[in-house]
């Protein structure tokens, strides 16, 4: 912990009465990419905009660099925020987006031209200069908000679901370019998703949130693989999460004897680590796709729908087939309660 | 026959915008001695006739600084009044924009009675400043309205990224709000501007000797002289009009915001 760059203390955040962060623990390292990962509304904005200084906490503090910013005014801070909604200002040219927070320094006319125009390169946007944001595609407008964050070489750069706007080519291509940017600038970086698969491509480490807390933190390898709740565990794709009871597993529809006794109090598996065709449980086909390498089927059992993935070189089941199937011990995930 | 009917009310509307217009450029194009039409030959005697008259040129004068005046002043209080609408949760924020908009909803004769009955008269200011606030007054609601519905598309998150960028919040208002409602503002000072020019019935109960403003001169004017200088003064005010709406609209595209 002693290159902590980014550090977060019981960080409380409230809109009015409404506590929509409570007390935050969070440190991120130097030249690190975080990813800040959960559903709608468990506050990741929140925490952002507290970062950035746009939101005072109701109590906590907030350190960067090793210095208390906690009461420093959002333009003191050094901190770049990329708006989900860009934020471009209008009436200005790329040119000038990106030169503005250049020019409110008053920095030497060469320099400002030399490190706009090297920042709209470093984003792809040389040739662009004289064009207004609204002559922009989203994606360029995306990049232009980025380079003028960017070009003020901020200490920690905040991205609110930067990709959320894009089309799914776009979005791998600033995927890319996102990590680029981050590897050459070498820039702390905390990127807003709700996208899993987007956090585990990216980031250094995942930071997975509910409800204002930090459910689980850890590497994308980790997360993927040792999600600790059935939150997490859901949100990387465990689709079957069943309560241990004794040597069974069981929810509201029933309940299947496993024929092994596992010492966590839930268990879960990924629809790949069902094993289907064989097995000591039968059920009844509901829904079967073909996804390429796989088929997908969801199969009616005494614990409701299971969905388990099937190699595609087994026989097809058809719908309303009895299929048999087993949730072995080798593939269950342990989670805590 | 639907076609025809269609084209039957746009021109009657025409003529119901456009002929006043026409007539009044006419009688004052008038070579006889009354105000008449059509008019007894033409000429342009009277409009000449209009720069000559002394008293046309003092009250031409104080219409204008009242309007230019009025309006700025009207700006001034009315754009942070619109900002602070838009921006923040004002509690009864529905509250203030009818206050605000009241002196429109309100007949002018009584605004006019109502400043002269309980702040000219009790308060004793000269005529000069009662007038002046009363256009700011007359101004303001057109001012907020027509700044406001310029702002209304303008995001927050737009300021706060000016802050991030190093701006404080004023600057972050003249920097980016500012240059954005533009537009807005210079409509609502042409709106402003008109609006306090051609005002009557406010300005009745306010004037004083010697200080009246254009067309309360006009109407004393008229009620001694009835040639037809009036009416040529009433074409060139039109035109005056006419040419500041069309350099607005050349600017700016003026028609987008009113
Ligand atoms: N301006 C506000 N006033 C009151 N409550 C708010 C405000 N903004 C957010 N909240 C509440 O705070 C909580 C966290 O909101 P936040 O915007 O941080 O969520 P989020 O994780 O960014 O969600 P999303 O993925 O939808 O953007 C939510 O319950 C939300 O309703
Ligand atoms: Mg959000």
């Amino acid at each position: 912990m002693s290159d902590t760059f980014v550090q977060l203390t019981d960080l409380t955040l409230t809109y009015g009465k409404n506590i929509a962060v409570p007390a935050l623990n969070l440190s991120i390292r130097e030249g690190e990419l975080i990813a800040l990962l959960g559903p709608s509304g468990c506050g990741k904005t929140t925490t952002m905009r507290a970062i950035a200084g746009l939101l005072a906490p109701a109590s906590g503090s907030i350190h960067i660099d090793g210095r208390d910013v906690t009461r420093l005014a959002a333009n003191k801070r050094g901190i770049g925020l990329v708006f989900q909604s860009y934020a471009l200002f209008p009436h200005l040219n790329a040119f000038e987006n990106v030169a503005f927070g250049l020019r409110l320094q008053k920095l030497p006319e060469a320099e400002i031209k030399s490190r706009t125009e090297q920042g709209m390169a470093t984003v792809g946007l040389s040739g662009f200069e004289g064009r207004k944001p609204a002559e922009m595609s989203g994606g360029q407008q995306q990049r232009l908000a980025l380079a003028r964050s960017l070009v003020m070489r901020p200490k920690v750069l905040l991205l609110d679901e930067p990709l959320s706007n894009l089309d799914a080519r776009l979005r791998l291509e600033m995927r890319t370019e996102l990590q680029r940017v981050q590897k050459e600038t070498g820039v702390t970086m905390v990127f807003v998703t709700h996208d899993q698969a987007e956090a585990l491509a990216l980031a250094d480490r995942i930071v997975l949130m509910q409800q204002g807390k930090i459910e689980q933190l850890g590497t994308p390898a980790q997360l993927y693989a040792q999600p600790e709740t059935a939150f997490a565990a859901e949100f990387m794709g465990f689709e079957n999460i069943f309560k241990v009871a004794g040597d069974s597993v069981q929810n509201d529809h029933g309940s299947l004897p496993l024929g092994y006794r596992p010492d966590s109090a839930i268990l879960a598996w990924r629809p790949d680590g069902v094993r289907v065709g064989q097995g000591p449980h039968q059920g009844r086909v509901t829904a079967c796709s073909f996804a390429g390498g796989h088929r997908e089927y969801v199969i009616d059992s005494a614990l409701g729908p299971v969905k388990a993935n099937a190699d595609i070189a087994l026989p097809e089941a058809q719908i309303g087939d009895s299929l048999s199937f087993d949730l072995p011990q080798a593939t269950a995930r342990p989670l805590r309660a | 026959m639907r076609h025809f009917a269609n084209w039957g009310i746009l021109g009657l509307t025409l003529i119901f915008l456009i002929g006043p217009f026409v007539i009044i450029i006419l009688a004052g194009a008038s070579a006889g001695p009354n105000l008449a039409f059509p008019p007894e030959g033409l000429s342009l005697k009277w409009y000449a006739k209009v720069f000559t008259i002394e008293s046309f040129r003092a009250s031409f004068v104080l219409s204008m600084a009242l309007a230019v005046f009025g309006t700025i002043t009207a700006l001034v209080l009315g754009i942070p009044a619109a900002y602070a609408l838009n921006r923040y949760d004002l509690p009864g924020a529905e509250t203030i924009r009818t206050i605000v908009a009241a002196p429109i909803i309100v007949p002018g004769i009584i605004v006019g009675l109502a400043l002269l009955r309980y702040v000219v008269v009790p308060m004793n200011v000269t005529v000069t400043v009662a007038l002046f606030m009363a256009h700011t007054a007359l101004v303001l609601p057109y001012a907020v309205r027509v700044v406001s519905s310029s702002m209304h598309n303008l995001r927050a998150d737009m300021e706060e990224a000016a802050v991030l960028l190093g701006c404080s919040r004023m600057q972050a208002f003249t920097k980016v709000v500012l240059p954005n409602i533009r537009g807005g503002v210079l409509a609502a000072f042409i709106l402003g501007f008109v609006t306090s020019f051609n005002q009557v019935p406010v300005s009745l109960f306010l004037s004083g000797p010697g200080v009246r403003t254009l067309p309360i001169d006009m109407l004393a004017y008229m009620e001694i002289t009835f040639d037809p200088s009036i009416a040529a003064l009433s074409a060139l005010l039109a035109f005056m009009s006419l040419a500041i709406v069309f350099v607005a609209e050349r600017l700016l595209g003026f028609s987008r915001y009113v």
